[in-house]
């Protein structure tokens, strides 16, 4: 039984309260550093792009998550992302600056789209950006001379200081090392004052400017900083893929975002983190089921998609808070234990409002 | 006539074609749309569903074209009408996020059973109109798009007529508008709802059996939508006529980009559209503006 | 000494004439009520003074600075805080994550500070948390601190959302239908607070009601609206005898 008792002002916004917490977020940090010593070389590399999707739900949780606006086209800044970094390699650019100058040139896009998109809202957004995901895609299947455009565009390695970190043990260090930065960081700009005012603009605009936030400012802001982290994992899985072409790039990707912060739970980081693992490592978790299916279904391909889209669906109708708010909701199970109580999170009956006339 | 007023004609007709098949699958969008809110992804896999079940039972089954197409269309709205009885009814006043995010569940599962049951070779199926070419004024057209465009009207015209003539076509108007003012008038508002969604899904077998014959009975017919959907932004989101204008000139834009621009507009030239429309005129040509009182 | 001004304010939406030639003026630390049926035109007066709408005419003036066309998102720094009339809560997040916003406008650490959670921006943020603690105590939420504000009964919901407008400290503050959908006894509750607002905090009150008992508790001048006209201005007896009035409440 957890009695929730602060003495200070600053306990109230510590990330780890509690020795549990503490325990347990070393423990599997430990986990993750031995990894490469104990686990076979595929599930390696495997991890390494765990990491990466993690940073680019991350990402895009920023956006969709924190401040309310709807991406579908986030596979835009990973394509942006890859391209860039492959692009800088091949004229010279060293390693560590390169991986900067995506995020930023990402970063710069996602200005671009950011500005427009204050005066679009909803539903038009997801399709302005389902659009631009397109277009992109499009883009660097024409633009041959940079991309390499159908034919591929093959991608250097990445040599920081003389150390070859293209390895599969270094790597997998580079995008653990990432990932661990770009979360601590998210984790303290969502706690503070950037974080609230994010939340605000998303629930309430009307409030947000009457209380000095400017909502236009920091729905761009959530942009160029979703667009960056996005952009910086599109830039890790040049190097994960080694080869890049366009189709890895398109509306799939993109969608695939879409499920990792819905299914993972909007307006969590720890969400986007549980979405991403989930939907990045349940490819592999069919090809190893396919041998027991029936002859018949296990032979097509179409068993992927299907799964995913029946996990989406499971999650949209019976657990609208995603993974997140199934954590949440065991963690109080065991923080109340014996007295939680069954209905404790019940939803209640909501009717349909109409968006259009309010 | 001369040369280049033919070739402009051409590419006119040509666009109105395939025009009127965006047109129709603009239709169906945007009746769910106003009915529910809900901006229906699945629409797409509808109707690359329907094909493949019309190729079942064209040549698979060897059935006469008209009994399979009828049958496919029936079976196309009554799996909409479940869509929306069993599904889409759980998620009723959670935001528009929760609906589209189920729709593209469904838009998944379509697809990876479609794909499971028939495997991933693209594949025809003989029409009636199959192959046969008119001639008017110096105008080629293929018969098969003149059946497409004559169906679209004849659609666009029966759906007119039911929506406004008769008394549930008004009941599904009343619905769309204010759903609890229809209650209160004893419209059964689900029951409408699920037959606009089901018309939504015969609409969607329509254009998947017209547009297989011409594009191949393929898992990538359900892009369309995507076309659809510039369309309806362009013609103004929630505007069924709306719809059709846009389906119709964006068919007719991407003939003549494909023409006058350089390589590469035509494809790109829908998604284009919808950005633009969307920046610079979010109304479209005959949307309805709507703003939030405070 | 007037302290706010309204001077010829006129709003149109095309062919409506929401507001029409209003002005008036507001006393330091007086609490000013603006009443009229529905449709008169109040909240377009409030949404002008917060800029939500820019108006066709005329000028408003606080504390001898001209706000008339200040950006939208700059008027709280002004010391102009509000309440709204259709609860406008962040519906995600607790009591406490509701008025800590209210703290926005003020310094909270750089950009680059708070991605790294430094000892200033902890500062900072434990500052804000006093000052949202007074608050706190002041209008008794204390037992509603950590709870999700889309839980809470709507007579809480109205309390946080007039806390939510304190925490931005204030010098003047306009609250829309505050009294709406609360029953006499947090009618009575509210009339108390908006007393303690004005005589302990000093903040100059400026509010659209309907409830007649709160204005003549509460209000130490009163403002008549109809059709977006000034019918009458005085004392809450006199409004609320005026012939003019009562003719346009009753109809005829």
């Amino acid at each position: 039984m957890r009695f929730h008792y602060d003495t200070s002002y600053h306990d109230g916004q510590t990330l780890l309260r509690y020795p549990v917490g503490r325990i347990a977020y070393a423990a599997l940090l430990l986990a993750l550093l031995v990894v490469p010593w104990v686990l076979p070389k595929y599930y390696v590399g495997e991890m390494s792009y765990v990491f990466i999707m993690c940073i680019a739900s991350l990402g895009l949780m920023t956006l969709v998550g924190y401040t309310g606006q709807v991406s579908l086209g986030h596979s835009a800044f990973i394509a942006i992302g890859a391209y860039t970094e492959t692009w800088m390699l091949s004229q010279g650019v060293p390693f560590g600056p390169s991986l900067l100058i995506a995020a930023c040139l990402s970063g710069v896009i996602g200005l671009v789209i950011g500005l427009p998109a204050i005066r679009v809202s909803g539903l038009y957004l997801a399709m302005v950006t389902l659009a631009f995901a397109i277009l992109t895609e499009h883009t660097i299947g024409h633009w041959k001379g940079v991309t390499g455009g159908f034919n591929g565009l093959s991608v250097g390695n990445p040599v920081l200081a003389g150390f070859d970190l293209g390895g599969l043990k270094p790597f997998y260090y580079l995008c653990l090392g990432v990932l661990v930065l770009v979360l601590a960081g998210l984790l303290n700009l969502m706690r503070s004052k950037t974080g609230r005012a994010f939340m605000g603009v998303r629930d309430s605009e009307a409030a947000a400017y009457s209380l000095g936030i400017w909502v236009a400012g920091y729905k761009v802001l959530a942009f160029v900083i979703s667009a960056m982290v996005t952009g910086l994992a599109g830039a890790l899985l040049a190097h994960h893929v080694r080869f890049l072409t366009p189709e890895g790039f398109g509306l799939i990707l993109s969608l695939e975002l879409v499920l990792m912060v819905t299914i993972g739970g909007l307006g969590s980081l720890r969400g986007a983190i549980l979405g991403a693992v989930l939907i990045s490592m349940l490819p592999t978790f069919i090809s190893r089921i396919k041998p027991m299916l029936p002859e018949h279904i296990s032979k097509q391909f179409g068993l992927e998609i299907f799964v995913f889209g029946l996990v989406l669906a499971l999650f949209v109708l019976f657990e609208p808070k995603g993974l997140n708010g199934r954590w949440i909701k065991f963690r109080t199970f065991l923080q109340t234990f014996p007295l939680y109580r069954k209905d404790m999170f019940k939803r209640g009956k909501s009717y349909m409002k109409s968006e259009r006339y309010k | 006539m001369s040369q280049e007023l033919a070739q402009i004609a051409q590419l006119a007709i040509n666009g109105m074609a395939i025009g009127a098949i965006y047109a129709l699958v603009a239709l169906g969008l945007v009746l769910t749309y106003k009915a529910t809110e809900v901006l229906n992804f699945a629409h797409g896999d509808v109707l690359m569903a329907s094909s493949f079940v019309g190729w079942g039972l064209i040549v698979g089954l060897g059935w006469p074209f008209w009994l399979a197409a009828l049958t496919t269309v029936a079976l196309a709205a009554i799996f909409s009408w479940f869509v929306d009885a069993r599904v889409m009814r759980q998620i009723v006043g959670q935001p528009q996020f929760a609906g589209v995010m189920l729709t593209i569940a469904i838009a998944f599962m379509l697809r990876g059973l479609v794909s499971m049951s028939f495997g991933p070779e693209s594949r025809n199926y003989p029409t009636p109109w199959s192959g046969q070419k008119t001639e008017i004024a110096g105008v080629v057209i293929a018969d098969l798009s003149l059946v497409i465009i004559a169906a679209a009207l004849l659609i666009t015209l029966v759906l007119f007529w039911f929506l406004k003539k008769t008394a549930l076509g008004v009941a599904i108007q009343a619905a769309s508008q204010n759903q609890l003012a229809a209650y209160l008038s004893g419209i059964r508002v689900k029951r409408v709802t699920s037959l606009v969604w089901g018309i939504s899904g015969a609409i969607a077998a329509v254009c998947g059996l017209l547009l297989a014959p011409i594009a191949l009975v393929d898992i990538g017919l359900w892009i369309v939508v995507l076309k659809a959907l510039a369309a309806v932004v362009l013609g103004g989101f929630g505007s069924v006529p709306g719809a059709i204008l846009g389906g119709l000139l964006l068919g007719v834009i991407e003939q003549f980009a494909g023409v006058y621009l350089p390589d590469g507009f035509k494809d790109a030239m829908a998604y284009l559209v919808l950005i633009g429309v969307l920046i610079l005129w979010p109304r479209g040509l005959l949307g309805e503006a709507h703003g939030r009182r405070v | 000494m007037s302290v706010f001004e309204v001077k010829d304010v006129s709003l149109r939406f095309g062919g409506v004439q929401a507001v029409g030639n209003v002005s008036f003026t507001v006393e330091q630390g007086e609490v000013f009520a603006i009443i009229g049926p529905n449709g008169a035109g109040k909240t377009s007066m409030l949404n002008v003074i917060t800029r939500v709408f820019d108006p066709s005419a005329g000028s408003v003036v606080f504390e001898g600075q001209d706000i008339t066309r200040l950006p939208r998102h700059k008027i709280v720094h002004s010391g102009i805080a509000r309440t709204f009339q259709n609860i406008e809560l962040f519906e995600g997040g607790t009591v406490l994550d509701n008025l800590l916003l209210g703290r926005h406008r003020f310094d909270h650490g750089s950009f680059l500070a708070q991605w790294l959670w430094t000892p200033g921006v902890r500062r900072a943020e434990a500052a804000s948390r006093a000052h949202v603690e007074d608050v706190i105590d002041l209008l008794d939420l204390m037992p509603y601190r950590n709870s999700p504000v889309a839980g809470l009964p709507y007579g809480v919901r109205k309390v946080v959302e007039l806390a939510r407008a304190l925490s931005t400290q204030p010098r003047l503050l306009l609250l829309d239908e505050p009294a709406s959908g609360l029953n006499p006894e947090e009618t009575r509750e509210l009339a108390f607070w908006i007393d303690d607002i004005q005589k302990d905090l000093g903040i100059t009150v400026i509010m659209v009601e309907h409830d007649m008992s709160l204005v003549s508790e509460a209000a130490d001048r009163v403002l008549c609206m109809n059709m977006g006209q000034v019918l009458a201005l005085g004392s809450p007896a006199q409004v609320q005898g005026d012939p003019a009035v009562i003719a346009a409440y009753l109809g005829g």
